[in-house]
């Protein structure tokens, strides 16, 4: 087997040296009961042409994003990522190195981390980022428990147009971490006016709010965080498409006290929705109540600069059930797609980035307000808006696909009641072409 | 913006009386400032045409203040990620003893199918119709790992071993509370990874940790004193931390089951008995398994990981989405669930990336190699043990299971710790062991050397650590208070770190980095 070094000569021989009779006396502790001796109804082993072959034949049963007009945004978005990007990450010092426990031979990843947290920092607006979350939805569960901490007020106010699924996942982990738990779940909103600042009370930890919201809608947050300020609580922004943050105001900017986005867009493929990479900001105060891991620079004994993990006091191999989070593994690769992506990006390059995506949803939007039977809702939109169809929206994205257009999510795959919407979003990969074809086809589907 | 060129860092400033040469560098070790001391703002690494906008549609909220992130060209890039790879030790480098961690070899066959565009260039949300290939990974990595362990239900959304934990929990909080049984408290053996009493806490319970006993293993007559009607599970792990099987666990499992519990078992060290020993048989009704231990996938520098959870028959229709169901011939996803299940725990449907990885090994290794993996694995640690049993300490008697644990005992009046003695295995080129865990015994050294290891890398090893050991005793202490001197940085003062955070880069003179 290739990927076994020892040979049965080699195993003969370390038996030896153990002085076992064979491999079967060091399992001897297995109860007798649960010793498997006959083989599970599993394949035998592969080369590797067959596996790959295997494989090969399950990615063909896939409509790659990149073989057809393709317009899927919904929390994950298909950008352009350059060739070195790739290859970097695919370094085996990145690729197969640790957590980095050992700083002294860690300083490669721990670097990266630092540059990171600082980049995160910078395009969100906040003082201080974590060295990674699992992803944005994650992200967001550890944001409400942070705010929670922080301010020891229970009660939690999610916008209707945060990502059904970053809510899903807060109402799951607030339904066993508090007994007491109360949140507040607007009902979506497409053509916004939803009332955040009418719910917030004398118990609200914080209120989330997405920014492009889930319909694409771009708000100015400054007076909402006055009035959660105001109230005592925290707010909490949601960013699901970190390319916008080269375009719109940051969080931060507008008073946001923890942020905490996807930030697949930068450096990561689609991936079928994993692996992502979370992004999680905050002030400067609020640092010793974070969750997860923090790279921090320090100094070795002869004075030169280094990096370790630091304010471990916080984490669970440290403080065990006291622990802020019991976050372990992170996203560190993805992470480091991230800042080798953004290093490449530039502030330039990131602004021009945005814009192009801007300008394509600028496009689009146009040609779709030309469809019959399509009304854009979105007055205001970075690079994903939602449209109102004269169909149920669910068979119409089917009726695309079936005319080999990747035109959207249909909203109903998350919220009944919105049975005739579509969120669509178009990035830098989009072109006039695909434009083209997808309103073509959407006259078609629509007549 | 730093615009003094590159040598700024402080390790360049006192470069030439630590390293003996002008620049700081040493041959290929190879200073490397940060990025925000060599980037430009306008410099960039990709040629993206601007955009033609007449008028913009951002509601007024354009960004217009400086962001404050340095660019760089392609091969400035290149290289300074490539200069920063080179400080790191890597699997791929040498054996990577971390006890608790199974840093095996990650096969490259792995990479080269999860970067197919076929999985790697495929949306979550498209339409289920056009992701019939992936749907059919997650159904037959779903029943492999059923198979495995022998347990039915299989949720494969958590992201990494904790969030696995965390699965388990509340599926099992959930199907107690679906038969009217609220209970308080979650059993955890002193010898637990630290994320067991997190996820517990975190999942409101309050934690009681259980005994050890003299052999390394749970007392079992302490652990049935502390059971009763309010005890929601046991959380367990199987082979534990000090590397030892549990010979007790049916009975454990037996006796928790008695009194309305449920047993959780940590999967962090199934690479012992895959393929030997199906977690189900042991009478386990939740595991998470971290798809980058036993099942090869990078660990990339502390993630993305994948932890997957499979559950007992009694379990199983508690588990959260979204789940792959067969459907007229194809597949269809559920990601809608009852409220008495547990509801999604991440947005999608879990790390699709590490499925595929996760696949192409099991299906490269086949049943019969897995079980190979467990014995290569086993008999390396034992290999290492019985080579080392003469200068060092180990803690408990053989045989062990994939790991093998050390204390600090073979230490005593030597002067040298282990964190010391660690340090010293890096200078011998050597990733440490893992140290100072488990809690149960002092100074401990654990070593999982795993199945990748051919025997010449053990012996060289076995020497360096032998070596030490001997070192050590013959008060050789300066070796190790020095340690590590050839590593690209001396001895990190972490106290300064936590007393002082620096967590982002400041610019040296703020009036000017804001030009």
């Amino acid at each position: 087997m290739r990927y076994l070094p020892l040979s049965d000569d080699d195993r003969r021989a370390m038996l030896g040296v153990i002085g076992a009779g064979s491999v079967d006396a060091l399992f001897r502790d297995v109860p007798p009961s649960a010793r498997l001796d006959a083989p599970l109804d599993l394949p035998r082993h592969q080369g590797e042409l067959a596996v790959e072959r295997h494989m090969a034949a399950l990615a063909a049963k896939n409509v790659v994003a990149g073989s057809v007009p393709f317009f899927v945004g919904a929390g994950a978005y298909r950008h352009h990522v350059p060739a070195s990007v790739q290859h970097l990450i695919q370094r085996g010092e990145f690729l197969t190195a640790y957590t980095p426990y050992q700083p002294e031979i860690s300083q490669g990843t721990l670097q990266y981390l630092f540059e990171f947290q600082t980049q995160v920092a910078r395009l969100t607006g906040m003082d201080v980022a974590n060295a990674s979350m699992y992803d944005g939805s994650t992200a967001c569960a550890e944001a409400v428990l942070m705010a929670q901490r922080i301010t020891k007020r229970r009660k939690v106010i999610l916008s209707g147009n945060l990502h059904p699924h970053y809510a899903d996942v807060v109402e799951t982990v607030t339904r066993f971490t508090r007994e007491d738990e109360r949140i507040s779940r607007l009902k979506p909103a497409p053509e916004g006016g939803e009332d955040l600042a009418g719910r917030i009370d004398a118990d609200t930890s914080c209120v989330v709010v997405q920014n492009p919201d889930f319909f694409g809608r771009i708000s100015d947050l400054s007076a909402l965080a006055e009035k959660v300020h105001e109230a005592g609580a925290l707010l909490v922004v949601v960013v699901t498409e970190a390319v916008s943050l080269g375009a719109i105001r940051s969080p931060g900017e507008m008073g946001a006290d923890i942020v905490l986005g996807e930030g697949q867009s930068i450096g990561s493929a689609l991936n079928f929705g994993g692996p992502y990479l979370g992004l999680f900001a905050t002030r400067q105060k609020y640092v010793r109540q974070m969750p997860g891991r923090l790279c921090g620079e320090t100094i070795d004994a002869e004075g030169r600069r280094g990096f370790v993990l630091t304010l471990s006091t916080r984490e669970q191999h440290i403080r065990r059930e006291k622990a802020t989070s019991n976050i372990c593994t992170n996203s560190g690769l993805c992470a480091l797609a991230f800042t080798i992506h953004m290093s490449l990006l530039g502030e330039a390059g990131l602004r021009r980035l945005a814009r192009l995506n801007h300008a394509n949803a600028v496009r689009l939007a146009g040609a779709l307000e030309k469809v019959p039977g399509v009304q854009v809702l979105n007055d205001s939109f970075f690079n994903e808006l939602t449209i109102r169809v004269s169909k149920p929206a669910a068979e119409v994205i089917e009726a695309l696909a079936a005319r080999r257009v990747l035109g959207g999510v249909p909203v109903s795959r998350f919220h009944q009641g919105c049975d005739d919407l579509i969120v669509l979003a178009a990035t830098e990969t989009n072109t006039d072409d695909d434009i083209d074809a997808l309103a073509g086809a959407l006259r078609e589907v629509l007549a | 913006m730093n615009r003094q060129g590159r040598p700024t860092a402080p390790a360049a400033a006192s470069g030439e009386a630590a390293s003996g040469t002008w620049t700081g560098n040493r041959a290929l070790d190879l200073q490397e400032s940060l990025l925000f001391e060599q980037g430009g703002w306008e410099r960039t690494g990709v040629d993206l045409p601007e955009a033609e906008l007449a008028d913009d549609r951002l509601g007024g909220l354009a960004r217009t203040a400086p962001i404050g992130l340095p660019g760089l060209s392609e091969p400035e890039a290149v290289r300074h990620y490539t200069r920063l790879s080179c400080k790191n030790y890597a699997i791929d480098m040498g054996l990577f003893p971390l006890g608790s961690c199974t840093m095996k070899h990650n096969p490259r066959l792995n990479e080269k199918v999860a970067a197919m565009p076929g999985f790697a260039d495929i949306h979550p949300l498209q339409p289920v119709s056009t992701v019939q290939g992936a749907l059919e990974v997650m159904d037959q990595l779903s029943r492999w790992l059923s198979v495995l362990t022998g347990m039915p239900g299989v949720a494969l959304s958590p992201k990494a071993g904790a969030h696995g934990e965390l699965c388990g929990l509340m599926v099992i909080r959930a199907a107690l509370e679906a038969r009217g049984d609220a209970r308080k408290r979650v059993l955890v053996p002193e010898s637990a990874h630290g994320t067991n009493p997190a996820t517990a806490a975190l999942c409101a319970y309050d934690v009681d940790p259980i005994p050890a006993t003299p052999d390394g293993r749970v007392d079992v007559a302490a652990m049935r004193e502390k059971l009763g009607p309010d005890v929601a599970a046991i959380m367990l792990t199987n082979p534990n931390t000090c590397g030892l099987f549990e010979r007790d666990i049916v009975e454990i499992a037996e006796a928790v089951h008695a009194a309305g519990a449920f047993f959780y078992c940590d999967g962090a060290n199934f690479n012992a008995i895959v393929g030997r020993v199906r977690p189900g048989d042991l009478g386990v009704d939740a595991m998470h398994i971290n798809l980058h231990k036993t099942f090869s996938t990078p660990h990339g520098g502390g993630g993305p990981g994948a932890g997957p959870v499979v559950f007992s028959e009694a379990l199983a229709p508690f588990i959260p989405p979204a789940n792959v169901v067969r459907h007229g011939g194809g597949f269809a996803l559920r990601e809608d669930v009852p409220h008495a299940q547990v509801g999604r725990m991440t947005a999608f449907h879990g790390q699709m990336g590490m499925f595929v990885r996760a696949l192409t090994y099991m299906l490269s290794h086949g049943g019969d190699g897995l079980r190979q993996v467990a014995e290569d694995a086993v008999l390396n640690a034992n290999y290492v043990r019985e080579s080392l049993k003469d200068v060092m300490t180990p803690s408990y008697p053989g045989p062990c299971m994939h790991e093998v644990l050390f204390d600090d005992r073979f230490l005593k009046d030597t002067g040298v710790s282990t964190l010391d003695f660690a340090k010293a295995l890096i200078d011998e080129g050597f990733h440490p062991m893992t140290m100072y865990f488990p809690l149960v015994v002092h100074g401990a050294m654990l070593v999982e050397p795993t199945e990748t290891e051919s025997r010449a890398s053990l012996d060289e090893f076995i020497g360096a650590m032998r070596a030490l050991a001997v070192a050590a005793k013959n008060g050789e202490t300066e070796r190790f208070a020095a340690a590590p001197r050839f590593a690209p940085i001396g001895r990190l003062d972490e106290t300064r770190a936590a007393r002082q955070p620096v967590l982002t880069w400041q610019p040296p003179e703020p009036k000017q980095a804001a030009e």
